[in-house]
């Protein structure tokens, strides 16, 4: 009975070993190689056939000029704080929009909740990249939403959006509301509608009791959206490359740069490993978060 | 002993005197949900300091009558005041009318402190006599040392309590209580309905409370309205509406009752007669209100008030005999279910007051039934 306890939470363990760790660690140990022309392009490469020795030789090559080098060119921590600064302020617009999303399907009749739910998954169905894609049609300069504008006669010239951060929000925001909304949805559903009666009947208006009961009761569900968009947002790549354009810096293009237009593995290898360093943070404070909200349900 | 001794405090019945003007005052009040009516035509009067109970099955209309008290529905007709104001349009939380719900609706992120004080907060209390009246209920209460805590962390009974303190805290002119004490298991209920019942005479405010559960509406209640189908069948003392039922529902749905059907005859003295059964001699009782001669109607009497004797009684007019059928044995009292001839079955009741006396009756013995003219009631349909 202990051994089949042991399998089971063996699984996910090395579930994790398997496809966190090892891939981790053979990230890690190319940050600390030097590039090379060469397959794979960098150098050393351990070769066991040699024994001890060639081991120590391997050991010995490797060391941390990549992240040096990371501090002396600005291009890298200037990536990293745009891509911080990229996905808090999304963070915080998927969270203004959808909130109220949430909140009005907390508060719909009971038998339209399901289709609500649906149409907020239903995206999810298509292709992630075709729906960006989308976003090229719509946002730029002969793009529908400037067609729409010009002929009603709101603007004379078409807007600038298309290769813009505005461009980058959109996307962001779009791609990742479903990720905000379910979890406050999650936490206003249950919430008893009682509470809100009795605040009223103990002297509140409906917007005061809205600020101090039903808000604060759905803190843990705007802290868990927060971080199922922040996480992805500041390590996104696919939006800001195809609805930023050249202007827009975020770490992750950086990233994608490195590795495949300059082909230079150790130093790719070394920012994915501090863009890693800088989302355990949130992580952890997410992990607490979730934590707190069980040992409260309990 | 003195005469005053023996009269008592003067009897508490504020409905009895014309003088007095009630506090609330339902005037054809009628409430529609689409098609649905919760409230029909209902005309009632609760008076200051009384404990009021709304008493019938669920989807009777009680709790629709009490959230109409505290501003969460509007009566389609009809008008409802309070203190004379009346009351449409006015909001819950501009009444001077507090709410215990029946999921106490406890702020889970907040304290029982925090919890007790949200109401004053929210009043023209100022602020440095917050902390007394808090203080004050937690004492009325017994949470003192429970003030820190938050609603997860005490019990059920102490949430209760929380709840009781947080809807008393504003001194309202009237508590409503939504079925105050469903939650808890029946020894702390029993308990819990003393307390409020003391509750309710310290801070002489005036209770209405929603209930199902007939026994606590008698024990609690100065008096009890019985609903039912959204219409208020009768209202007044407990003791009233068990004695005295106005209509074979309230006798049916009040405690135990033995039916029997016939037609009636009118008789001087305030007596009717029932014939019942084909051969069977006619029961003789008090008629109840309303009563047609001739017409079809009900005789009710408590099990209680049935004897049950081996001997034909001689001087009763009600007497009937039958068999044994069954016999519930509840310790402090026994109930036999007795077969009449014509397969009607008379529940009778004897009180078990001495420990070890040996039964005196047994299944299958052939029993005589006997009841006197005022014991049962005689009610229309």
């Amino acid at each position: 009975m202990n051994i089949g306890r042991h399998t089971l939470i063996g699984v996910p363990y090395l579930w994790l070993l398997l496809l966190f760790l090892v891939p981790f660690g053979i990230i890690f140990k190319i940050s600390l190689s030097d590039i090379a022309l060469a397959i794979p392009p960098y150098t050393p490469s351990l070769d066991l056939s040699e024994g001890w020795p060639g081991v120590r030789d391997f050991l010995r090559q490797l060391d941390f000029e990549n992240y040096v080098f990371l501090t002396e060119d600005a291009l890298y921590w200037k990536a990293y704080l745009s891509s911080l600064k990229i996905a808090t302020i999304s963070t915080f617009l998927a969270l203004c929009v959808g909130y109220p999303i949430a909140y009005a399907m907390a508060r719909a009749a009971s038998e339209w909740r399901p289709t609500l739910m649906m149409l907020v998954i239903l995206p999810f169905w298509t292709s992630f990249l075709i729906r960006v894609y989308a976003w090229i049609g719509i946002l730029s300069t002969e793009g529908y939403l400037n067609q729409l504008l010009l002929w009603l006669g709101i603007i004379t010239d078409p807007l600038q959006i298309m290769n813009t951060p505005t461009a980058v929000y959109i996307g962001i925001v779009y791609t990742y509301l479903p990720f905000m909304i379910l979890p406050i949805y999650a936490t206003l559903e249950r919430m008893d509608d009682s509470l809100l009666e009795a605040a009223e009947d103990l002297g509140c208006s409906r917007l005061s009791a809205f600020w101090i009961i039903t808000f604060p009761l759905s803190r843990s569900g705007i802290i868990a959206g927060c971080f199922l968009v922040f996480i992805p947002a500041i390590g996104e790549f696919v939006i800001p490359s195809l609805l930023g354009g050249s202007g827009t810096l975020m770490i992750g293009k950086v990233l994608w740069e490195e590795f495949f237009s300059n082909r230079d593995w150790p130093v790719a290898s070394a920012v994915a490993i501090v863009l890693l360093l800088i989302l355990v943070i949130p992580i952890i404070l997410f992990q607490k978060n979730q934590e707190k909200t069980q040992e409260a349900d309990a | 002993m003195t005469s005053a001794a023996v009269a008592g405090p003067a009897e508490f019945a504020p409905w009895k005197d014309p003088a007095q003007t009630p506090l609330i005052r339902f005037e054809g009040v009628t409430k529609r949900f689409g098609d649905f009516t919760a409230i029909d035509n209902v005309d009632l009067t609760i008076y200051r300091k009384e404990f009021f109970a709304l008493l019938g099955p669920s989807g009777c209309g009680k709790t629709t009558l009490m959230r109409m008290l505290a501003g969460f529905e509007t009566a389609s007709e009809g008008r409802i005041t309070i203190g004379g104001q009346d009351m449409n349009g006015i909001p819950p939380n501009r009444r001077e009318v507090n709410m215990m719900f029946q999921s106490y609706a406890l702020f889970p992120h907040l304290s029982v402190w925090d919890n007790i004080a949200f109401g004053l907060k929210r009043s023209a209390m100022p602020k440095d006599q917050i902390p007394d009246r808090v203080h004050e209920m937690l004492r009325l209460t017994r949470l003192e040392q429970f003030a820190r805590r938050k609603p997860h962390q005490i019990s059920g009974g102490q949430r209760q309590r929380v709840a009781l303190a947080r809807a008393l805290a504003k001194a309202p002119k009237l508590l409503l209580l939504d079925e105050p004490l469903g939650a808890l298991d029946a020894k702390l209920r029993q308990q819990t309905q003393f307390e409020l019942m003391d509750i309710q005479e310290k801070t002489e405010t005036t209770f209405v409370i929603v209930t199902h559960d007939q026994e606590e509406a008698m024990t609690v209640a100065s008096r009890v309205a019985v609903m039912n189908d959204g219409k208020v069948i009768q209202v007044d003392t407990p003791a009233r509406i068990y004695e005295t039922p106005n209509s074979v529902y309230v006798a049916d749905f009040i405690g135990d009752v033995n039916l029997i059907e016939g037609n009636v005859a009118l008789k001087p003295d305030g007596l009717a007669s029932l014939a019942w059964a084909e051969g069977a001699p006619e029961i003789i009782a008090t008629a109840g209100e309303g009563l047609k001669d001739g017409a079809r109607a009900g005789f009710v009497i408590r099990p209680e008030k049935v004897a049950i004797s081996a001997e034909r009684p001689e001087d009763r007019n009600n007497v009937v005999r039958g068999r044994i059928l069954d016999i519930a044995y509840l310790g402090n009292i026994s109930t036999y279910h007795v077969e009449l001839p014509g397969g009607q079955v008379i529940k009778a009741q004897t009180v078990n007051n001495r420990r070890l006396s040996r039964r005196g009756f047994t299944w299958q013995d052939e029993v005589w039934l006997s009841w006197t003219d005022t014991a049962g009631l005689v009610l229309a349909g």
